[in-house]
């Protein structure tokens, strides 16, 4: 025997499960302008305290304060509230249509709409978006026609993926929204290639990349940072950490010990971390970070700090894991009520023009999944079987051609 | 027409090909300012400049990742991994991204990349430098596999695998770099000098993927042989006697299936030869579709004539790496069923 001291195994463990009351004591929140704004010329090496801050705009009584305040026109904060209002009527309506056996599968962005509409909205049309499942704003933002989202939910005739993809897996060039995949960090680092490639031209382009919290545990990330380090990536690496990945909590990926905006500091990078319920603050963060990569300063990480309000998808039952009443709970609100109490605060919305617009909205994904509905649901429609075997590669092999025949079409 | 070595002559795809489009770069390990490990990326960055052909760091993942990205903008990366025993942390992104992008979008988008990357044994190399990953590459649907047997076909096919908008694994037999090598390891080293496949024009050429080549003609047994084992086959046909017709496939996706078909139909025989441990290895594809399509033509069983099923191994390099001799056996057992 020895004196030492018997070592001990730690496994993180959330705060509460079901059955106990939240807890988010662990999480600081600093009020809305405390953490600074440095130039965007700024030296990494003199921000990296940022990482450890929490951008915020908004404050509890919806005005925007603070040096990140973006001044965006009224116009412009209206326009963002009716894509975040869009994206919820939307998921709750195909939500609803998994549970009726329309479609095999749905994935909500419930309390994270601010981030993709905050940022597709600030960035340019020629820009790239590498997404994730969770942020069908982007489109929304963007007036992607619901059609075709809801036929390629249905797998349906008019499916624009042709049939080949699990719903809400979305490729959408012309809305410079990248192909989706179900493996989840993959994209990451295309996000650097497509940037150095438009750097490589001289063109003025630049990247964004979403990845959850949980990924970042992959090696595709840490491999992503180190090329956009490397070669000066035009791009921006957004982690939307939502604190659950399926029942997995931040703390498994690493959260216990640091923050992810904090992961930037090793890869000699700027990291962000920003109040990700901030639709102000995700888009001044954003701007900050894309006038950086314009100007040849590189890539930015930012950690967008939000919660993930729903199930993981629609197989997933979060109150398994988790406290139910948690997303109620969540000290930083819910991104489309505080949006909202902004715009009525600036005396530029009401409670009456809200209500209106959310019956309109609601109307347009009805009107959208009926005429969805009328091309056919899942297993009532389909796009041609030979649509199985295009794509495989630019011009079909004999494989393809032998094995088409085979089947008969 | 200068003779090359294939070193030389895949240098000189790259080279043409830096020149003639813009959107072609090559990164990779040490593939820049010092011209990589096996020197086919030599003097490229300096005659080109630093962002046509530049380092990468130690993350093939990375690499791949960094490629496809790059290919989906528009431009025509070739990257470089160091070893194809290198090559697995970046399979993810072969499988799940580079092959999978055009048919899940639709046709939005795709990615256009050449990997190259030296395969195979016979350098004394050890398992980590040595390995034939072929045919798990076969397997991926949506990806191109192409091995070249000599200087004239490396640099034919490596321009045509550039221009080919699909993502192709190029994989280089790096025992075949300095000169041809027949598996009589005992033997002094031959170059390329004095090959008829080492005189390589310095111009733009392509060597069609997906076309096979008759090395010999013969009316016995078919040999179906790739990269180093097209000469082993050689020496193995010349040593039995056997009046063989020899195939190099060039590429294994995309198969030149009617070549292969022509030719057992008229020998009746087949023989069936690579590096890479023999089960589950592309040999078993290879006799399956044989099987499918000649069995009433064939006159004895199909052989298979491969590496061990066992990693690869240093000391025993020889015992393992199959040379002329089993498959002269191979072939003599194929002529007496």
């Amino acid at each position: 025997m020895t004196n030492r001291i018997s070592l001990a195994l730690h496994i993180p463990e959330p705060p509460a499960r079901p059955g106990d009351a939240p807890d988010f004591s662990h999480i600081l929140v600093p009020p809305a302008g405390a953490t600074r704004r440095p130039d965007m010329a700024a030296d990494e090496a003199d921000m990296r305290d940022l990482p450890f801050g929490l951008v915020r705009v908004l404050d509890e009584t919806g005005r925007a304060v603070g040096p990140w305040n973006p001044r965006l026109a009224p116009e412009t904060l209206r326009r963002g509230l009716r894509a975040m209002l869009l994206t919820r009527a939307f998921d709750e309506r195909m939500f609803r249509s998994h549970r009726q056996g329309k479609t095999s599968f749905y994935m909500k962005s419930t309390g994270e709409e601010a981030i993709s509409v905050a940022q597709s909205m600030m960035l340019g049309r020629d820009d790239m978006c590498f997404p994730t499942y969770r942020v069908i704003g982007w489109l929304m933002a963007r007036g992607y026609p619901l059609i075709d989202l809801v036929n390629q939910i249905f797998s349906n005739e008019k499916d624009p993926l042709k049939g080949r993809q699990l719903p809400i897996l979305f490729s959408a060039r012309d809305y410079g929204f990248y192909s989706l995949s179900g493996n989840v960090g993959t994209r990451f680092g295309h996000a650097i290639g497509w940037a150095m490639a438009s750097a490589y031209r001289g063109d003025d382009k630049i990247a964004l990349a979403y990845i959850g919290e949980g990924t970042t545990a992959e090696g595709d990330f840490h491999e992503a940072l180190t090329f956009a380090s490397v070669y000066r990536a035009p791009a921006i690496l957004c982690v939307t950490n939502n604190q659950w990945a399926i029942s997995t909590y931040a703390g498994i990926a690493g959260g216990e010990a640091t923050t992810f905006a904090a992961k930037a500091i090793a890869y000699g990078l700027p990291g962000l971390r920003v109040d990700g319920n901030d639709f102000l603050a995700v888009w001044a963060a954003t701007e900050w970070a894309a006038e950086r990569a314009r100007s040849n300063r590189g890539a930015t990480l930012i950690e967008l700090f939000t919660y993930r309000a729903a199930g993981h998808s629609t197989s997933d039952d979060p109150t398994k894991y988790r406290p139910a009443d948690e997303a109620a709970q969540w000290p930083l609100g819910d991104p489309v009520e505080r949006l909202k109490q902004h715009l009525i605060t600036l005396g530029e919305w009401d409670e009456d023009r809200h209500a209106t617009l959310v019956e309109e909205l609601e109307r347009e994904v009805r009107e959208a999944v009926k005429a969805g509905e009328a091309v056919g649901t899942l297993g009532k429609s389909k796009p041609s079987v030979a649509e199985m075997f295009e794509g495989v590669f630019k011009e079909p092999d004999w494989r393809v051609i032998e094995q088409r025949r085979e089947l008969g079409i | 027409m200068p003779a090359m070595n294939m070193i030389q002559a895949l240098n000189s795809a790259l080279d043409v090909m830096l020149q003639r489009d813009p959107d072609v770069l090559i990164f990779g390990e040490d593939v820049g300012y010092f011209g990589g490990v096996f020197r086919v990326t030599d003097g490229l960055q300096k005659r080109h400049g630093l962002k046509r052909c530049f380092d990468a760091p130690i993350s093939e993942g990375g690499i791949i990742a960094t490629a496809i990205g790059m290919g989906a903008y528009g431009l025509r990366p070739v990257p470089e991994i160091q070893f194809a025993d290198y090559i697995l942390p970046a399979f993810d992104q072969l499988v799940s991204e580079a092959a999978r992008l055009r048919y899940r979008s639709a046709g939005e988008f795709w990615a256009p990349i050449t990997v190259r990357s030296p395969y195979g044994g016979g350098i004394f190399g050890g398992q980590t430098h040595s390995q034939s990953p072929e045919a798990i590459f076969a397997h991926i649907t949506g990806l191109k596999t192409v091995i070249p047997s000599n200087p004239y076909d490396a640099k034919g096919l490596l321009i045509a695998s550039i221009e080919d908008d699909d993502p192709v694994v190029f994989l280089e037999p790096k025992r075949l770099y300095n000169g041809p090598f027949d598996g009589r390891h005992d033997q002094a080293l031959k170059t390329w000098a004095g090959e008829p496949t080492a005189d390589v024009p310095d111009g733009h050429y392509t060597v069609p993927l997906g076309k096979a080549a008759i090395v010999r003609a013969g009316i016995d047994v078919t040999v179906l042989a790739y990269g180093t084992m097209v000469h082993v086959a050689a020496a193995g046909i010349e040593a039995s006697g056997v009046n063989a017709e020899l195939i190099d496939l060039r590429s294994i996706v995309p198969l030149d299936i009617d070549t292969i078909v022509a030719s057992v139909k008229k020998t009746g025989r087949c023989v069936i030869l690579h590096e890479a441990s023999r089960f589950g290895g592309f040999g078993g594809e290879l006799s399956a579709l044989v099987q499918e399509r000649c069995f009433y033509y064939l006159k004895s069983p199909i052989e298979r004539v491969a590496g061990w099923d066992t990693p690869y191994p240093h000391a025993f390099e020889w015992d393992y790496f199959p040379g002329p001799a089993r498959l002269a056996k191979a072939l003599d057992r194929c002529m007496e069923a």
